[in-house]
């Protein structure tokens, strides 16, 4: 997820403010924090804050708030977090401290004539006292004493050394005492080791003992009056992200769409209408000189239609021609020799190729004089395929046509170099291929330097006369033609293996948003 | 593309010479081959079987070879190696020749009846006489006929070869039609005998010749070749008989082909180098039933003249006559220079029926001289380029509805009739759907007829986005129309939705205000545009209006219905706005 940097600049607010809220202190209290920064001015390498909190005599907590207020400002101070192990007064510890030990203070309730030791055990520091005195040898227990048992002084005075410890530790003093006294009185419960953590404070970039309230952003306000040139402004943090534009999104195939169509454009290409799904099997098959027992009219290659299942329209002279070089051949060729019908030419379809667009304006070129032409379209098709990661029914074709007298197989190569050259991609090689309607056919192969090895890139080749000559066109003109999918360059592109995320309603709707724009050529 | 598989080692000998898998890949490429795999029996099986089952399979290493779709006469190890010898100009192209049986003999006899009219009424048949098959040769033979069966002859749907044992048979032969019940035989690979209609239940099962079942199973009589002793050669194109099956000993071969003389041609011609006499079929007649007697095989050679010019201005090279020539002989079409002017006298043989024009020469001159040695040369063409005015119209939208916020779909033109139908509300029949007659899956039942399921559909796979969800798409529909030469036509449709918390009515009705004013087209009821409530099952009632432009209805807009919503498993309100764009080119 992205993070903004307003978002991490309120987290640092929050930060202070729960800081302040721990103290008590608000960051108006300026004059804790001028005390702090005057005292680390004095000392070079930095301080403790538990050595500042003793030497301001104030708590370390709010020491700490301090700490955190100053942060806040920027680079007033700089901090490291430290952690310290601490003797620290246990409650009854700290009592001790005040109203001396237990031992002592029986031995002081303990008048010159003595005392009954029932009432003696009656004071809350009795029982314990009482024993530790005995102990020390401090006072004594006479039994038989009449009235009952009584318990008497045996020393004039007393050094009450547990609570000169204690005091010693409160006052943080404890490294004067020895490890083993300071684990005696942690087995008393009167002292227990804590851990502290502080912060090592040194002076940061733009040190200073005066606080200045730091501003967030500049405001109107600050310009109309100037203020600005006094103010000290807040740092932004660069390393967090910006806050995404609210705008919409074009689709990456439909941008490299958009790429491919600017460069036919670029080599004076016209577009071609191909905003037709639907078509006959003779546009799609019968007119390419395919055979109708090809195994791509299989049932299992192509979507037929069932409504509307057959198209009911055809030039009649044109189709006569077809299939005549169909079942007999002509025009130099020696045709397939099987018996055409044309049941199988009305039949309806889903294109498999956009080539089929290209033999009906290629039919209605030869209708008129002819005059050279550059044809290029992309658009969908449909395969009535198995489906994989790269593969779905429908995809796109980029088919591109040129028709003039004389185009030879150098021309087609010339061409597809130039295309290729706008795509970014420079080696190209052909392979002798087979495709019906045309020969020779070429597969053109481009160097992938990532792969190091040759990967296929396309398909391209000169139309079949008998492709050309029924429809009209003159003796001479030759037609060459180059054609491949749009997904296949868009899923290179952008780095994409699952076609389903790309195309189609499964569509990862946050890579459209992040994806960049489409440079083919770099 | 057919692919072929060989092995490496048998390869090279036939070669006699030795490549690098790289060598070896290059000349593939040069000759319009591709090495496509580099494996062994062991690789594919623990491949397909895992580890275990590979465990003792071959590791001998196999090239497997893609061969043009109309390459037959290189479907095979020998017909591979004779093409790339006479290619490497290290062989020439043989002369297939038809002989008379060597003894004298009358030759074998294939009797076609009546009773076939309702089957397969051709039949053509050749003899390959004292023939010598190793284990691999033998493979080679069975593998180059299955090859055949799925290529040129579709599936055996178009043809079916046979090939027998001609010493376990005696001819004549009669190649008939039976009731099935009435045909009974033990066909290969089985112990006892069937009759045909048993044979169909039977291979119901069989993973491999069920697929063949169908073209003969409804017809009422049955293809059937019987020798003159009433044994089964075989039911075409389903099962040879056991009898007369191959074996590596044997000494003549007994070909019948239903229905092609090509396909028998290539069996013939690729195997007859293992003759006594190579490259020499012996012939065979087939009496037709309406008496015509005609001697096969064929092995018709074919002669093409054209000029050197014709090449050269094809092709884009300059070279003499004479080099073209000998650059054809190469691909196996012996050539010689006629004398008369740039002319070149072309044979085709029969291997080659893909030849069938002068551009097929041209090609096989341009392969032999090398693709890559052409010169690339850009053509003087000179042309005005036009966009199509609809889409730049649509390039022109599409830019500024992501400007205003809405990201682009792109959805699937095929979808379920459930999609466009019932999802929406709306009944089938009125929806002027395009029906597909063979989807495999529920997926691709029609064209869609709008694009909103698409969008509703993006949306539901997306709903872990954070909200709004804005889309748009402008695309294709496909609508029925008598008017066009098939029936139906595409409409170029523009769609939005809007899919939050809140239903966004006025977010959606704005976008509509925007494309207008991008269409330069102001809000007037006469000649602008306005919107009018309107009733749509697909919108929730009282939340959909009718959107016009210059009077005419062109679209709708409003809040979905609540089981709109649902039935594409959204879970939160949502607007629309679908309108025709073709009506503002």
């Amino acid at each position: 997820r992205r993070r903004r940097w307003w978002w991490k600049l309120q987290l640092q607010h929050c930060l202070s403010l729960t800081g302040d809220r721990r103290t008590g202190l608000h960051m108006a209290d300026t004059g804790l924090l001028e005390s702090l920064l005057r005292l680390l001015e004095k000392v070079d390498g930095g301080t403790d804050s538990q050595d500042v909190a003793a030497d301001l005599g104030v708590d370390h907590q709010v020491i700490v708030g301090a700490v955190k207020s100053l942060q806040a400002l920027g680079e007033v101070i700089s901090t490291e977090q430290k952690s310290s192990k601490h003797w620290e007064l246990t409650g009854e510890g700290r009592e001790i401290a005040e109203q001396g030990s237990h031992e002592a203070r029986v031995f002081n309730a303990i008048p010159d004539e003595g005392l009954p030791q029932n009432e003696l055990m009656k004071m809350p520091s009795g029982k314990v006292g009482f024993s530790k005195a005995m102990s020390n040898k401090w006072i004594r227990l006479d039994k038989a004493h009449e009235g009952g048992p009584r318990v008497f002084k045996t020393v004039e005075t007393i050094e009450d050394t547990v609570r000169d410890k204690l005091q010693l530790v409160q006052k943080g003093q404890s490294a004067k005492l020895e490890d083993k006294e300071k684990n005696e009185l942690k087995k008393r419960k009167l002292l227990s080791e804590v851990t502290v953590k502080s912060y090592w404070i040194t002076k940061g970039s733009s040190f200073s003992t005066t606080i200045t309230k730091q501003e967030t952003e500049l405001t109107p306000e600050m310009i109309a009056s100037g203020s600005w040139k006094e103010k000290n402004f807040k740092p932004y943090n660069f390393e967090a992200m910006g806050v995404a534009p609210d705008c919409g999104h074009l689709h990456p195939l439909m941008k490299v769409r958009t790429q491919f169509r600017q460069i036919f454009l670029e080599m004076g290409f016209t577009e071609m209408p191909t905003n037709n799904f639907i078509e006959s099997s003779f546009w799609n098959f019968d007119s390419l000189f395919q055979p109708q027992q090809h195994p791509a009219r299989d049932q299992h290659d192509t979507f037929f239609i069932s409504d509307p299942a057959l198209a009911h329209e055809f030039p009649q002279d044109y189709m006569e021609r077809v299939k005549k070089v169909h079942s007999e051949g002509g025009y130099g060729s020696q045709g397939y020799k099987y018996d055409w019908k044309i049941e199988e030419a009305q039949k309806n379809l889903l294109r498999t190729h956009t080539t089929a667009v290209s033999a009906r304006m290629l039919y209605k070129l030869a209708q008129q004089k002819f005059t050279p032409v550059k044809y290029f379209s992309i658009d969908r098709v449909f395969r009535n395929e198995t489906l994989d990661a790269t593969h779905l029914a429908e995809f796109h074709q980029i088919e591109g046509v040129v028709a003039d007298y004389g185009l030879t197989l150098g021309n087609l190569m010339g061409v597809l170099h130039q295309f290729f050259t706008k795509l970014g991609i420079t080696k190209l090689r052909f392979k002798p291929a087979y495709n019906p309607y045309t020969e020779p056919s070429m597969e053109v192969f481009s160097y992938h330097e990532g792969l190091k090895k040759w990967v296929e890139v396309g398909n391209s080749g000169v139309f079949r006369p008998e492709m050309l000559l029924p429809m009209g066109l003159p003796e001479g003109v030759s037609v060459i033609a180059w054609g491949l999918s749009l997904e296949r360059p868009t899923m290179i592109k952008y780095g994409i293996n699952n076609i389903r995320e790309l195309v189609g309603h499964k569509v990862n709707l946050q890579m459209v948003y992040d994806s960049p724009i489409c440079r083919l050529d770099s | 593309m057919p692919t072929v598989s060989v092995k490496r080692d048998l390869l090279f000998e036939a070669l006699g010479q030795k490549y690098t898998d790289e060598e070896f890949d290059e000349l593939c490429f040069e000759f319009g081959l591709e090495l496509d795999e580099i494996t062994s029996e062991k690789d594919i099986i623990s491949r397909e079987q895992g580890d275990e089952k590979a465990e003792g399979a071959s590791d001998v290493v196999l090239y497997k070879i893609d061969v043009p779709a109309n390459r037959y006469d290189l479907l095979c190890l020998e017909g591979l190696v004779r093409g790339l010898q006479v290619f490497k100009e290290k062989l020439e192209a043989p002369r297939y020749k038809r002989v008379s049986p060597a003894d004298g003999g009358e030759p074998q006899r294939l009797v076609i009846t009546d009773e076939t009219a309702s089957v397969r009424p051709h039949a053509v048949a050749a003899v390959l006489h004292d023939v010598t098959f190793t284990q691999e040769r033998y493979e080679s033979f069975i593998e180059l006929q299955e090859k055949l069966h799925q290529n040129i002859c579709r599936k055996r749907t178009l043809v079916a070869i046979g090939t027998h044992d001609l010493d376990t048979i005696s001819g004549p032969f009669t190649y008939t039609a039976k009731p099935p019940g009435d045909i009974r035989f033990k066909p290969l690979n089985q112990s006892k005998e069937y009759t045909a209609t048993e044979l169909m239940s039977l291979y119901k099962t069989d993973g491999h010749l069920r697929h063949y079942l169908h073209i003969i199973e409804n017809e009422p009589l049955y293809p059937i070749i019987y020798d003159s002793n009433g044994i089964v050669l075989s039911m075409p194109p389903i099962i040879n008989g056991d009898n007369c099956s191959m074996l590596l000993n044997l000494k003549s071969v007994f070909c019948v082909c239903l229905q092609a003389k090509t396909t028998l041609d290539m069996v013939v011609t690729m195997f007859s180098e293992y003759c006594e006499e190579p490259f020499t079929v012996e012939e065979a007649e087939v009496v037709y039933p309406d008496g015509r007697l005609c001697v096969y095989p064929e092995l018709a050679y074919r002669t093409e003249t054209l000029s050197g010019d014709f090449i050269n201005k094809r092709v884009g090279i300059n070279e003499s006559a004479e080099s073209i020539a000998q650059l054809l002989t190469r691909m196996c079409l012996r050539s010689e220079v006629s004398g008369e002017g740039d002319l070149i006298q072309v044979e085709i043989p029969p291997t080659r029926a893909d030849v069938i024009h002068a551009c097929d020469i041209m090609e096989d001159a341009a392969i032999a001289y090398g693709f890559n040695n052409i010169v690339r040369s850009t053509p003087r063409t000179y042309t005005v380029a036009n966009q199509l005015p609809l889409n730049k119209l649509t390039e022109l939208l599409r830019q500024d509805l992501a400007a205003a916020g809405f990201t682009e779909a792109l959805t699937f033109a095929l979808c379920s009739e459930e999609d466009i139908a019932d999802k929406l509300r709306k009944n089938i029949a009125e929806t002027r759907a395009v029906h597909i007659s063979n989807p495999k899956t529920a997926e691709f039942q029609v064209a869609r007829t709008c694009l909103l399921p698409g969008l509703l559909k993006t949306l539901a796979a997306n709903r872990k986005m954070p909200l709004p969800l804005k889309l748009f798409e402008i695309s294709d529909v496909v609508l029925k129309d008598e008017t066009k030469d098939v029936g139906a036509r595409n409409n170029r449709r523009l769609c939005a939705v809007y899919y939050n918390k809140s239903p966004g009515f006025e977010v959606i009705h704005g976008l509509l205000d925007r494309v207008m004013q991008l269409l330069d087209v102001k809000p007037d009821r006469n000649q602008g545009y306005h919107i009018q409530a309107a009733e749509d099952s697909t919108f929730f009632p009282g939340r959909c209006a009718e959107i016009f432009s210059c009077g005419k209805s062109i679209g709708h807009l409003g809040v979905l219905h609540p089981d709109v919503i649902s039935r594409f498993e959204l879970t939160m309100p949502c607007s629309a706005i679908d309108i025709d764009i073709e009506p503002f080119l």
